[in-house]
């Protein structure tokens, strides 16, 4: 019998086919943006809302590869460099914290007993409703905004941690305590490397919540940065700037999941394959 | 003190008010095989999770080597049916972890000792795994795994060793494979084994000592009388195999089996304490005062 290679549940797209679909949405959004961008210029030339291709690039160069007149920086790497670093800062913090108190709420009940609830509670914040107390108490600074993306994303990284521990099969727990660990053995030489990967998936989750506060933080208060930037020049209407840094940001989170995954596979390759 | 590796004395142990364990008895001296069978539900888990120390009896006192035991460590090595090993460690790493606890240097990522290195490939030599040493867990197969895991548990030297049904994963004939091997093993290491499984022949196969649990007794309480748990209604010596599986098909070994079947595993055939066929040289049965008490006037021996 013939298995279809498009149709129905028992469908094998080919190798070509597999390709081919992939690539075919993509293809549609950007030939319908197209095709749209070109009937509103022909209809306008000064239409600002789907610019062209080409005032897109020039655009880029502008914001790229060229100075700043008034102070001289490049400004997409300017912006790239200092989103960057507050979600370095406040995603790093958020890792540290979720792995060491997730891992000590999963090895130790009576740790669990004080700190569960009270996590699970944080959880249900929503941070972006407390960001005008982080900005009033701790000021629009950097403070503000990294601990902005540490509240959003390190109560969940932190469960999911625990969750990891929890699951650990509770033999290997006595197992290692029959070879003669103690229970800081246990939970930092048998626990918490069977967790790192684990932990890494939580932080690759983490990457678009963490995104979407920063963007929302920069929006409202920065004077540099690739939130502050589209929100500024969403004034002007410039959209040929606003799409570029959109797909900019969206290639940087992409290539950071990749990173991470990479390094999962690579670096665990017990994982998964227990 | 008495010098038997193991001591069980009175041991009671319930969930929920549901008796598991009524009141066991249990000596176990150095070298024996003990094997340990019994229907579902009849607390043999129950009893191995007592003595690893998972879990502490409601009543009673289990010692190991003299001293009553605790919360697991060193005092006895164990086996597990799964998740023996660590699976982010490969197989020389999974062994030599015991050592580097014994050293006191396990968060020293840096420390190497040749010595238990080199004493980590004769055990994994031992159990003929010395090429397997830099595989991880997940690239063996199941039969690989559970030896690596009893050279992981050997090392320590345990005085006991407990294994809650290891074999129990494995295809027949893998199985039968690492009972031949562990019998070696066993003889050349002059180990101490309790051995817990739900399959008679193995128990019979392995032991040279058999022990039945099983809930299925009647006593003079009467059939349904409340408050009766998993006791030990057999426990005998068992012959030698000399390590070969054509005992296997033996009319005699099969007999044995029957018998065993019909001690304990069958409910609707129940044995009377009295008939209890505890004949091995270290089983004992204490009565204690209140069982005089309850007014059921009998006298276990």
């Amino acid at each position: 019998m013939n298995r279809s290679q498009l149709l129905g549940i028992h469908a094998r797209p080919g190798r070509t086919l597999r390709i081919i679909l992939t690539l075919l949405p993509f293809f549609i959004v950007i030939a319908a943006y197209l095709i749209a961008s070109d009937i509103r210029l022909t209809e306008n030339p000064s239409d600002k809302l789907l610019p062209s291709f080409d005032s897109m690039i020039e655009a880029v160069d502008r914001v790229a590869f060229t100075a700043d007149r008034r102070t001289g920086e490049y400004i997409l790497w300017q912006d790239t460099l200092s989103s960057l670093s507050r979600l370095a800062l406040g995603l790093g913090l958020a890792t540290v914290c979720a792995l060491f108190l997730g891992l000590n709420m999963g090895a130790f009940p009576g740790f669990a007993a004080a700190s569960v609830p009270f996590m699970t509670t944080l959880a249900m914040v929503p941070p972006l409703a407390v960001l005008p107390i982080l900005f009033i108490s701790l000021g629009i600074g950097e403070l503000g905004k990294v601990a902005l993306i540490f509240l959003g994303t390190f109560p969940l990284m932190a469960r999911d941690v625990y969750m990891a521990v929890r699951r650990i099969p509770t033999e290997q727990i006595t197992k290692a305590l029959t070879l003669g660990a103690s229970e800081l053995a246990v939970t930092y030489k048998i626990i918490l490397p069977q967790i790192m990967p684990r932990l890494l998936s939580s932080l690759r989750l983490s990457l678009g919540a963490a995104w979407l506060f920063l963007i929302a933080a920069e929006a409202i208060a920065a004077s540099e940065g690739l939130g502050y930037r589209i929100f500024l020049v969403r004034r002007y209407l410039s959209m040929d700037v606003i799409i570029p840094y959109v797909l900019w940001i969206t290639f940087l989170g992409f290539a950071m999941d990749h990173c991470l995954r990479m390094i999962i596979k690579h670096r665990y390759k017990w994982y998964r394959s227990e | 003190m008495d010098e038997s590796k193991l001591h069980i004395e009175d041991v009671y142990k319930s969930y929920d008010g549901k008796v598991i364990l009524d009141d066991i008895d249990l000596k176990v001296s150095k070298g024996e095989f003990c094997s340990v069978v019994g229907p579902s539900g009849c607390g043999k888990s129950t009893l191995l999770r007592l003595i690893l120390g998972q879990e502490f009896p409601d009543r009673g006192r289990i010692a190991i080597d003299g001293e009553p035991v605790g919360t697991p460590d060193t005092h006895r090595g164990i086996v597990f049916q799964r998740y023996s090993l660590f699976p982010n460690r490969t197989v020389l790493d999974n062994v030599l972890l015991g050592k580097k606890f014994q050293r006191g240097q396990w968060w020293n990522p840096f420390h190497r000792n040749q010595d238990d290195i080199d004493e980590a490939m004769s055990f994994l030599k031992k159990v003929r795994l010395e090429n397997a040493a830099d595989k991880y867990p997940h690239e063996l197969s199941g039969g690989m795994q559970q030896r690596a895991a009893i050279a992981q548990a050997l090392i320590m030297k345990p005085p006991v060793l407990l294994m809650d049904e290891p074999f129990g994963a494995l295809d027949p004939d893998t199985r039968d494979e690492l009972q031949v091997f562990l019998l070696e093993l066993w003889e050349q290491q002059e180990l101490t084994v309790f051995f817990v499984t739900h399959d008679l022949t193995e128990a019979c196969f392995l032991g040279s000592r058999l022990l039945v649990l099983s809930q299925y007794y009647t006593d003079d309480r009467g059939l349904d009388a409340p408050g009766r748990g998993g006791r030990i209604v057999a426990d005998y010596p068992l012959p030698s195999v000399a390590n070969s599986l054509e005992i296997k098909d033996d009319p005699a070994f099969q007999r044995l089996i029957s018998d065993v079947r019909n001690a304990g595993f069958d409910p609707r055939v129940r044995q009377h304490v009295s008939e209890f066929n505890l004949t091995h040289s270290d089983s004992f049965q204490t009565v204690l005062p209140d069982e005089y008490s309850q007014g059921t006037g009998i006298r276990i021996r």
